[in-house]
């Protein structure tokens, strides 16, 4: 085996431009798509991370058939005070969650004294809703990052629509369930930026102002947003979260809750699909640039050594060992490749990071863009790679091992 | 001593509509450490026959047995492994492997095909070296070296895994006469020392006075056979 590798790696070292044009172009195809993994994977994570630690939340509960509607926001289908409680107690038991808020969501007319305007709000509790979203506090650009008991966040764009300021008093109008109407008086404690999605454009109050605003007798919740310490075991989490929760019924006997994702809650996740579409498009590129590559040079090799070919079969080589050595030398090549464009992938991400790039998303502003190069990624293209190189080099293999020798020497 | 037995040896091929028939039933035998030529000119089958008694090719019809094997009934594998383990080739071009020096071109057969232990391969690759006067060049590769010298490689390599048989075709044709002159003294010298089966073919009359038996082919016909020398009658 030894031999058969030393007489692979010699006789690629007989083309040297030809090996050296080959495994750069492997190369060169490493180097991109681990590239675009890194940089593209960093953007991605960005996003979502701006999504979900904004606003949404990783997962978020509602009652059974809240989401379904969750443009009108009804109260009606709000989680009641019992049912938010023994939630409550179930949460309170998942390890894996940091923290998690509950909200209660409602439409109302805002009013500045000479106009109004309809406006979608949130009643959350300060310090759950700000451990839960971190980034909510960055998207107050105006005013003060903090939420008291008689004051309101407002939207940039209905501040900037209705002009009302940080510190000014406006009015807030519900209708409650039953339909009665109740006012009060707000003062703006800040202005939100908005972001992209749903929920981008809501104002924000004191989960207490919310209740006596819809005069709740008992505090009903519209969601519950949930924040995990790690992020990458949502879905396990979510699926058994569900799991547990699927126990509660109401008195129907239908079940009671229901657990969305950030993914089925914002439009985005389209986008982070397409970044996992175009990564892999461009892996499978990869994997052809390198099957046609690898299999043009051996084939090329093959015919260059009809004669030698023809020699060691008529020797007695059996055809295994002659198959062997042109499948190694296929395995050198994508190795080859593979190690070169793994270092300077990681070289080039090294630059990338250290250009400190930056990028615009929505309101935000000067976003860093950290290309991360994971190992994962790295062992799996590199595998791909020296897969396909084999697989790539069995055809013309295959062909000299199964070449009669007299014709091989006749072969001029 | 009897060892190769051929009778009534054809072989066809077909060429487009026709067929070419290269041999025309011969028929010979060949004894145990004889040192035999087929001559004849270019065309007249000697390569096909070669080729026959090597088990790179089948009979069309006729029977062919070495030391009592019928290599007729042999499949890929087993010619292969036959080839491998009982007969040395000699090539016109010489046809070493370019990527690999003298001395591993004469270990390849050991390695490669016999898969003999390093010890005993250093053993017999060292003695072939010295036998054919090449210790000195070991480390060099084929392109460093000249006709003569790869075809004594070439003449060690095939005697490496000691076969009972060495085939030649036409060993001395890129040769010049006096080099091609050595290498036949070369083979006659193992012949001597190894007791091995020699045949070889060519189409120059010069260096046919090396043969002890003489078979002369002509249009796939054998047409007379001399023995020279005095230790082997037929
Ligand atoms: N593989 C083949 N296919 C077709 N014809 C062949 C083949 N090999 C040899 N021949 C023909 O058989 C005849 C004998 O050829 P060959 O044995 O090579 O003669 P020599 O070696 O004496 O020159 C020639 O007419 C040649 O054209
Ligand atoms: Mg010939």
């Amino acid at each position: 085996m030894l031999k058969i590798l030393q007489i692979a790696l010699r006789n690629l070292l007989r083309y040297k431009r030809r090996t050296l044009l080959t495994a750069s172009l492997i190369t060169v195809g490493v180097v991109f798509v681990l590239l675009f993994m890194s940089v593209s994977g960093s953007f991605k994570n960005m996003m979502v991370g701006q999504i979900t630690d904004s606003m949404l939340g990783h997962l978020q509960v509602h009652r059974k058939g809240y989401v379904a509607s969750i443009d009108n926001l009804p109260l009606t289908l709000n989680m009641k005070a019992k049912a938010v409680h023994r939630l409550q107690e179930i949460l309170d038991r998942q390890p894996e969650i940091e923290a998690s808020s509950p909200r209660i969501k409602f439409g109302a007319m805002f009013s500045n004294y000479t106009e109004t305007s309809n406006v979608r709000l949130n009643g959350v509790v300060p310090e759950k809703e700000f451990a839960t979203v971190p980034l909510l506090s960055s998207r107050i650009t105006e005013g003060r990052k903090t939420l008291k008991r008689g004051e309101i966040l407002v939207p940039a764009l209905l501040s900037k629509g209705m002009k009302v300021k940080v510190d000014d008093t406006v009015v807030i109008i519900a209708t409650n369930k039953d339909g009665s109407v109740n006012g009060r008086q707000f003062v703006v404690a800040g202005i939100l930026d908005g972001i992209t999605g749903p929920g981008g454009r809501d104002g924000y109050l004191h989960f207490d102002d919310a209740v006596e605003l819809l005069r709740m007798e008992e505090a009903e919740v519209s969601e519950i947003a949930i924040r995990l310490k790690n992020f990458d075991s949502l879905h396990s989490f979510s699926s058994r979260l569900e799991g547990i929760v699927a126990g509660e019924m109401n008195k129907e006997n239908k079940p009671l809750f229901e657990i969305h994702t950030w993914e089925k809650l914002s439009p985005f996740f389209n986008i982070s699909k397409m970044i996992d579409l175009m990564t892999l498009s461009i892996k499978l590129m990869l994997t052809m640039i390198v099957l046609i590559s690898i299999t043009n040079v051996m084939i090329m090799a093959v015919y260059e050594r009809i004669r030698e070919i023809g020699t060691i079969a008529a020797i007695g080589t059996l055809p295994g060992k002659i198959l062997s050595m042109f499948v190694v030398e296929g395995f050198l090549l994508g190795v080859f490749g593979a190690i070169i464009g793994g270092l300077v992938a990681m070289a080039l991400v090294k630059i990338v990071n250290i250009a400190h790039l930056t990028f615009d998303f929505g309101q935000q502003k000067d976003l860093l863009l950290v290309a991360q190069l994971h190992p994962k990624d790295l062992l799996f293209i590199s595998i791909t790679v020296i897969v396909v190189s084999v697989i790539a080099s069995l055809y013309p293999a295959v062909k000299a091992s199964r070449m009669d020798p007299i014709q091989a020497l006749r072969h001029v | 001593m009897t060892f190769i037995v051929a009778k009534d040896l054809e072989k066809s091929y077909q060429v487009g509509e026709v067929m070419v028939t290269a041999l025309k039933g011969v028929s010979f035998t060949i004894e145990t450490s004889s040192f035999v030529s087929f001559i004849g000119p270019s065309g007249s089958g000697k390569t096909t026959l070669l080729n026959l008694i090597g088990c790179l090719d089948k009979p069309t019809s006729g029977s062919l047995t070495i030391g009592d094997t019928d290599i007729r009934s042999f499949n890929r594998r087993q010619s292969a492994n036959f080839r491998g383990h009982s007969i040395g080739f000699i090539f016109q071009d010489f046809n070493l492997l370019p990527v690999l020096t003298v001395y591993e071109n004469i270990e390849y057969p050991l390695l490669m095909v016999q898969n003999t232990p390093a010890a005993e391969r250093k053993k017999r690759v060292t003695e072939l070296l010295e036998a054919v006067g090449m210790s000195s060049q070991s480390s060099k590769y084929p392109d460093q070296i000249s006709g003569g010298q790869k075809q004594r490689v070439a003449v060690a390599r095939a005697l490496v895994t000691n076969p009972k048989l060495v085939l030649a075709d036409e060993p001395t044709a890129n040769l010049d006469h006096e080099t091609a002159y050595r290498v036949l003294e070369l083979m006659k010298k193992m012949r001597d020392e190894l007791q091995t089966t020699f045949i070889f073919s060519t189409h120059d009359q010069k260096i046919v006075g090396e043969a002890e038996i003489l078979y002369t082919l002509e249009d796939g016909k054998l047409i007379s056979r001399q023995v020279k020398g005095e230790a082997h009658h037929a």
